[in-house]
């Protein structure tokens, strides 16, 4: 089984905000929640970079971790994914989180988070592959219909990257020799603990 | 004369540019032939060992988001998952292993005098409401955040994933809703028995002849002796950090980062865990660790010798406050 993972790219990211978009339609996500967005570091100085970021479904996922009710699991794709139905809204996720993915529906801080929303590598959840009840709470299941996430997908600059682990590093890889530099896969150290070295 | 000024001009001009050609040609030569872009783009490692989160800008409302990376998350859950259950354990496992040897080798500690069948009212029916209403919240909170420290480990392996959610669902409304009736008690409890927590030089008397449950001897003490003291003062100040640190957790991001609730959340996490054992005590020693302890909360009134012999500068007190029998008048107000 392949290894999913993301990879961003930095020097390529335009700061386009079309990973954006294409989550927040293909997923229906719901009002108030972006599963992924674009962040420019050092914004209008000299050397800036946007990186894009979402779920980055790390290795031994420190959400699953923290979990006090067991709502997560990591798929035999090392997507990590929750059940909605076991989620009990606690918020302990999202302390663990080291990328802000967890984000709960806005109907109020106080008392009732509802349920946990967060990037699902377009891989649905734990319903039937494709269902409507799978769709209506995670949103599309792209994965089980032989598809990539689509931010990856639609990504003009192929800055954003999203397959196989060992495949997406070799493309950086590649990249970075034939350009002659690149400022690392922002995130892998502390979601995978490794770096592409080059 | 105008045609040849003009010519002159053009000439100056062709040359002008000659000259500049050939100076920008020249600093063309002069610049590298690769240039790296990154030379001076931020460098994610660089960010990380300089600061504990990688924060910039986005386009989207929700300016929480335009935190990048807070790798902190990782030491916080070593704390969640491994040092925060060693101390849970340690802590009120090693409470209750203490109260039962103590039980076993003490017993219940008798009123030495017997009963004397006369009442004195200790406790009056608003002191007893807030004392069960602070206590009830606290069972509840108590075992509703022991679930959701030790519940995955314990509790889930034994019923269905839809079952145990259910519970702690219900389990963390209670625990988000009674805190503030827990609050309100614990700042009834600082106001209403403040006067008499105050330590004094009674308390050093009390602690050096070992006074209460753990010594054999009876020294005096006003309404409250030093241990009852050391309870309020946890029950006041344990209260407050507690109460604190959850409202910050209730409410996320009101002045609060990730980082500041992970800290929140050890602070209240570590409190309750300490709170829960020092309650553990308490109420063994109101219930079956004392004869004639439960009654003073229970039921208001304390029998004359029991507060002979735990609570003598009280009892002078009240005698001389109340006259000439007050005995009577106590045991008929305090039903």
């Amino acid at each position: 089984m392949a290894r999913m993972k993301f990879l961003c790219d930095a020097d390529r990211c335009i700061e386009c905000n079309a990973c954006v978009t294409a989550c927040k339609n293909e997923n229906e996500v719901p009002w108030g929640i972006n599963r992924r967005r674009v962040v420019t570091i050092d914004d209008g100085q000299p050397g800036e970079r946007s990186v894009s970021m979402a779920c980055m479904h790390c290795t031994d996922a420190p959400c699953q971790a923290v979990c006090p009710v067991n709502a997560f699991y990591t798929t035999a794709d090392g997507v990590v994914l929750h059940s909605k139905d076991i989620c009990i809204g606690c918020g302990y996720c999202f302390y663990a989180c080291p990328f802000g993915a967890p984000q709960y529906p806005q109907v109020g801080n106080f008392g009732s988070r509802g349920k946990m929303d967060k990037c699902t590598y377009c891989a649905g959840g734990p319903e039937p592959d494709g269902s409507a009840a799978e769709y209506e709470k995670y949103g599309a299941n792209r994965l089980a219909e032989g598809k990539l996430p689509l931010c990856a997908e639609m990504c003009a600059t192929k800055s954003l990257l999203a397959g196989d682990g060992e495949v997406i590093a070799q493309i950086y890889k590649d990249r970075v020799e034939k350009r002659g530099y690149g400022s690392g896969a922002w995130g892998w150290k502390t979601a995978y603990r490794e770096t592409i070295t080059s | 004369m105008t045609s040849s000024a003009a010519r002159l001009c053009n000439v100056f001009g062709a040359l002008a540019l000659f000259a500049f050609t050939l100076a920008s040609y020249t600093a063309t030569a002069q610049q590298p032939q690769f240039v790296d872009p990154t030379a001076r783009a931020v460098k994610e490692q660089q960010l990380l060992q300089r600061f504990d989160t990688i924060r910039g800008r986005g386009s989207i409302p929700d300016t929480k988001s335009y935190t990048l990376e807070q790798p902190a998350g990782r030491d916080w859950r070593h704390f969640h998952e491994v040092t925060l259950r060693w101390i849970g354990a340690v802590v009120i496992l090693g409470m209750l292993a203490l109260l039962i040897i103590f039980y076993l080798s003490r017993g219940m500690l008798r009123l030495e005098s017997g009963r004397s069948g006369r009442v004195i009212v200790r406790f009056n029916a608003a002191e007893r409401f807030v004392h069960w209403m602070t206590a009830s919240c606290f069972v509840i909170l108590a075992l509703s955040g022991l679930n959701i420290s030790f519940g995955r480990p314990l509790l889930l392996p034994l019923m269905s994933p839809a079952a145990f959610t259910a519970w702690s669902e219900w389990a963390k409304y209670a625990h988000n809703y009674l805190s503030f009736p827990f609050t309100l008690g614990v700042i009834l409890i600082f106001f209403m028995w403040v006067g008499g927590n105050i330590p004094n030089r009674v308390d050093v008397e009390w602690l050096k002849r070992g006074g209460g449950i753990v010594g054999h001897d009876h020294p005096p003490a006003d309404r409250f002796n030093a241990g009852q003291k050391l309870i309020y003062w946890i029950v006041v100040l344990g209260g407050a950090a507690i109460a604190v640190s959850g409202y910050l957790l209730i409410f996320p991001f009101y002045g609060t980062t990730i980082a500041t609730m992970q800290k929140a959340e050890i602070v209240h996490s570590v409190i309750a865990m300490f709170f829960i054992a020092a309650m553990l005590g308490h109420i063994y020693i109101g219930t079956i660790g004392m004869e004639g302890a439960f009654e003073a909360m229970g039921r208001g009134t304390v029998d004359i010798n029991w507060a002979r012999e735990h609570h003598s500068l009280w009892l002078e007190g009240a005698g001389r406050r109340t006259d000439p029998s007050p005995p009577q008048t106590a045991a008929a107000s305090g039903e």
